[in-house]
């Protein structure tokens, strides 16, 4: 294959000299063009034309501001446009700080892999689930105000007041918070090995500092640098998620991508006109919230290079970070209390208020589920497994034609790879599914397949490229010398020493799978079932049992996954300390 | 499909029609035994609003009967909002997928069906090839035969009755409104304890219908399309009503559950003392599968309540008509009727007309099991008629209008 491309590419090169020689980075980039380039450029394509009016199918030949007009005059629109923009910032910038904050205070006191197994549950589960456990958590009528009820509230009814879906969206932000916090932990720690953290603080304490203001003055810069990224990711998603929106976010108005999904999704086909519009606004906010985040960036760092360089002891850091650390440990205690009352739901008969436990337990809603859950759960371990075995065959052949071109270029923010993970989902899935249309592939595995795809790759690589980077050359250097092909170093050498980042990758790769949603529902055309469909489909249903059930599944699947990947490993290496990523 | 094959098909259909116009029984049968021995080894993809567990048992189970009787599977794709399917048919002929289309069956009625039928995407007409569609009530329960005022025509077959009906814990609440001019001094002293779902999902909807039929000055003009001046005048007092209705309900007015199910929930957390239903039995049946406590109570209001049937219909792209015909026929049989109507299964009332049975069929639907949140055929009193779709469109419109800020 390798030398057909070559001969291929000299004959072109006769014609244009200046094309450079083509190698395995050519390829594996000609490969991710089609695969992830095509449906995305197709998908912004197909949803801009509707947006301006023009989708031949129902009449509209010609460019017009009509669906414009029908968004902006909507009623509730300024608010939703409010609601997007408010709780998607607001998620992004408290993850942010408390993500910092948190691994200022524990950081020297835990050590990495038992953080991995402590938020590997938040980290696998997907946000969906997460979402109807928070949703059962916050209710009046939920877990928390039954702890203290009736003996220090009083209540034998639930109180009268908003606490889910509340007009401000604050229960959307604490949702959001669960799912990027770990995140966000995940990435500072890793960013965090590739730092002098210990040295640093002693140079600071000597001269005077507190460990917080080291903390923040000389080692938070640092890692910011490094995980620019994954913060920009965070904030596209915050801004323009659905799944968690319909359950958490309040719906009356609902948020920017909320409307545009219910109206792709009415029956009357003159909506998706608005729809269009909708999702195009959509990428606009996202595009302009990362810019405003970028002027934000340089305007904090002028003032802390200001703050730094003016020097200034006696300053305590420590009680502001301890308060963000506190609020991040609760976050953190949500999170974990929303899975657990998902499995509590699902082992339940009745559970009234204000009882604090289940009134009657059975296992009857499982034993009841286990027929409707087979072929849900088929789809959705087989889609994770195809999508994640062929993403991290790519990721893996596109790093190593990296190193066999000898370019080490760092993961910067605006490689093409990450734009799926960068771009709000409603703003292109409904095009792509008009790609699949025309293509006769819609509701097929292929195209779910495909688009979750487009999702796994980005995540996967994100995973991969740092630990790949990290390894020493000179282990490559080393087999070359001894007489091994590029290939038997990769094979012998490489994976063997990846092992661990290569399990966990695949992990996340599988986790990202199994949460998506909507474009499950968009590529399969709803035929495709997958936990997650089946679980945010339910929860409309009202009988939280039967969703503890689906969302439960939906948890312990991934989880499963990631547990695996940080115990294989140590198994496999159970004689070679370092490569069991004990160090 | 293949023009050869199509071509069979067509000729398969029509000479079904003729036997039926001509009346030759056996040619019938033999016809339908055509049409199922086709279905064979076919699957359908069954479109349905999945948030009710019960009727995705019940889904699951007719799955598995079907299966064991006719060799076919059953696929149900679980929808959030049956608007969903409509999208995608939708989507697909405009596509020019005309053929090899993704929905087999698609549970529906009212404004879903007339947007289907309006925009020809369904297949038919087809009951009249069901075999047990004599056995249906066309009568006695008109809602049958006439969805939200649009006649059916065969395009679609009925398998469930719905008609509103009002849940309250007993154990909480002594007294429930019985009219509708009753909601507001109940709600004045019983403020926050009652809530009606969001009026862009068809529950919320239909509270405000159930509201406009008592209110309307000339009930009659209802059951035609709305026009810009007559709605002005019709919906005149449901506004001034439902002005004093608003702040007295759960969370001031200002926040709705999304769906029936949403508004059940709150009632089985103690939020809310009373809300609505479409289905009769559906408390019962959820009081005997735990969902709510077993002091639930369900009564209809004293001028009579809203009645609608739930339809089974075929896209016109379905690559498995065969096959789908068979499902609906199955769901017309009347033992999976009687099954359908026990109150541990799903609880609907059937759609049958129980005298056109024979004694051994009827002793199914006399041997079911019962329940004191069971509301008897009498305390359901009359069944009104649903308006035209385009009220109910409207009145969406001019509430989010007027409430949504």
């Amino acid at each position: 294959m390798d030398a057909a491309i070559r001969q291929i590419g000299f004959r072109i090169r006769s014609l244009i000299p200046f094309l450079p020689k083509p190698n395995l980075r050519h390829a594996v980039g000609l490969v991710l063009l089609c695969v992830l380039g095509i449906p995305i450029a197709a998908g912004l394509i197909f949803t801009l034309l509707p947006a301006f009016g023009y989708l031949p199918s129902i009449g509209g030949h010609t460019l017009s501001l009509e669906p414009w007009r029908e968004l902006f005059s909507y009623p509730g629109f300024a608010t939703s446009l409010r609601i997007t923009v408010t709780t998607g910032l607001a998620a992004t910038v408290l993850a942010l700080i408390l993500s910092f904050s948190f691994c200022a205070v524990v950081h020297g006191r835990m050590r990495d892999r038992g953080a991995d197994g402590l938020l590997a549950p938040l980290l696998a589960a997907p946000h969906a689930a997460m979402a109807i456990g928070l949703a059962f958590l916050m209710a009046p009528s939920g877990w928390l105000i039954r702890l203290v009820s009736p003996w220090l509230t009083g209540y034998t009814v639930p109180p009268d007041i908003a606490t889910v879906q509340d007009p401000w969206g604050a229960a959307l932000v604490t949702g959001l918070l669960i799912k990027e916090l770990p995140f966000l932990l995940i990435v500072i720690l890793a960013a965090l090995n590739q730092i002098p953290v210990d040295q640093q603080m002693r140079a600071g304490r000597a001269l005077g500092y507190g460990q917080g203001i080291v903390w923040i003055k000389i080692i938070a810069p640092q890692v910011y640098a490094q995980i620019r990224l994954p913060v920009y990711v965070v904030l596209a998603y915050s801004l323009s998620v659905v799944d968690m929106a319909l359950i958490l976010a309040p719906s009356n108005p609902p948020p920017l991508s909320v409307v545009a999904f219910k109206w792709f999704m009415a029956p009357d086909v003159t909506r998706t006109l608005p729809a269009a519009a909708a999702a195009t606004l959509q990428l606009f906010v996202v595009a302009g919230a990362i810019g405003i985040w970028r002027l934000g960036e340089r305007g904090v760092a002028g003032l802390g290079l200001w703050w730094t360089t003016r020097g200034g002891r006696g300053v305590s850091g420590e009680p502001g970070l301890k308060l963000a650390a506190a609020l991040g440990t609760i976050i953190l205690s949500l999170g974990l209390g929303s899975l657990i009352a998902l499995a509590v739901w699902s082992l339940a008969w009745r559970w009234p208020f204000p009882d604090i436990l289940p009134s009657t337990w059975s296992l009857d809603i499982w034993s009841r589920q286990a027929h409707a859950l087979v072929w849900p759960l088929g789809n959705t371990v087989v889609l994770a497994a195809v999508t994640t075995g062929v993403a991290l065959l790519l990721a893996i052949a596109w790093l190593e034609a990296g190193d066999r071109t000898g370019r080490r270029d760092r993961a910067i923010p605006w490689h093409p790879v990450y734009i799926p993970i960068l771009l709000p989902q409603i703003a292109f899935l409904f095009g792509t599914q008009v790609l699949t249309l025309k293509l006769q592939l819609d509701g097929s595995f292929l195209a779910v397949a495909w688009a979750h795809f487009l999702f796994v790759f980005p995540y996967v690589l994100l995973a991969l490229a740092d630990p790949w980077k990290a390894l020493d050359p000179r282990y490559a250097r080393s087999a070359a010398a001894l007489g091994a092909s590029p290939t038997r170093t990769l094979i012998r050498i490489k994976l063997p020493i990846l092992l661990q980042p290569i399990a966990i990758a695949l992990a996340i790769g599988f986790a990202v799978s199994v949460a998506q949603y909507l474009p499950t529902l968009f590529a399969g055309g709803g035929r495709v079932a997958t936990l997650t469909t089946e679980a945010v489909a339910m929860a409309s249903g009202g009988d939280r049992r039967v969703v503890g059930v689906f969302a439960f599944m939906q948890t312990l699947l991934p989880l499963a996954v990631y547990l695996a990947a940080l115990v294989i490993p140590r198994i496999v290496f159970a004689n070679r300390q370092a490569l069991a990523g004990r160090t | 499909m293949t023009k050869t094959q199509r071509l069979t098909v067509l000729s398969v259909l029509t000479s079904a029609v003729m036997a039926l116009i001509s009346g030759f029984g056996t040619a019938h049968a033999d016809t339908w035994q055509d049409i199922a021995s086709r279905a064979r080894g076919k699957t359908v993809y069954w479109n349905a609003w999945g948030g009710d567990e019960r009727t995705n048992s019940f889904i699951d189970w007719v799955g598995q009967q079907v299966q064991a009787q006719y060799g076919i599977t059953v696929r149900q794709v679980k929808l959030s909002d049956t608007a969903e399917a409509v999208s995608r048919v939708a989507a697909e002929k405009t596509a020019g997928r005309d053929e090899a289309g993704s929905v087999d069956l698609i549970w529906i009625n009212g404004p879903n069906f007339l947007s289907m039928k309006d925009m020809h995407l369904l297949y038919g007409p087809f009951t009249q090839l069901l075999p047990n569609y004599r056995y249906v009530d066309t009568i006695g329960k008109l809602s049958n035969v006439t969805d939200f005022t649009i006649p059916v025509d065969g395009m679609e077959s009925p398998w469930r009755l719905a008609q509103v009906v009002f849940n309250y814990d007993s154990a909480r609440l002594k007294e429930a409104p019985r009219t509708i001019e009753d909601f507001v001094p109940w709600a004045k002293a019983h403020p926050g304890r009652f809530t009606h779902p969001d009026v862009r999902d068809f529950m919320g909807a239909t509270f405000l219908k159930q509201a406009l039929i008592e209110l309307a000055p000339d009930k009659k003009r209802l059951q035609q399309p709305a026009t810009d001046a007559d709605f002005a005048k019709e919906t005149a007092p449901l506004w001034t009503w439902y002005e004093k209705l608003k702040p007295l309900l759960w969370r001031r007015g200002e926040q709705f559950p999304a769906d029936g199910p949403a508004a059940r929930q709150l009632l089985s957390d103690g939020e809310i003392d009373l809300s609505m239903s479409f289905d009769p039995a559906e408390a019962a049946a959820a009081v005997e599968s735990g969902l709510l406590p077993d002091t639930i109570r369900t009564y209809t209001l004293s001028g009579g309540s809203i009645g609608n049937t739930s339809f089974v219909a075929i896209p016109y792209n379905s690559p498995h008509k065969e096959a789908a015909m068979v499902v609906a026929d199955f769901l017309l049989d009347p033992a999976t009727q009687a099954h359908a109507q026990d109150i541990r299964v799903l609880g609907s009332f059937t759609v049958l007309d129980l005298d056109k049975l024979s004694t051994q069929q009827r002793q199914l639907f006399a041997d079911l099991p019962t329940s004191p949140a069971l509301p008897t055929n009498a305390d359901l009193g009359s069944v009104l008629l649903e308006p035209h779709p385009s009220w109910m469109t409207r009145i969406t419109d001019e509430w989010m209008r007027r409430y949504v800020r």
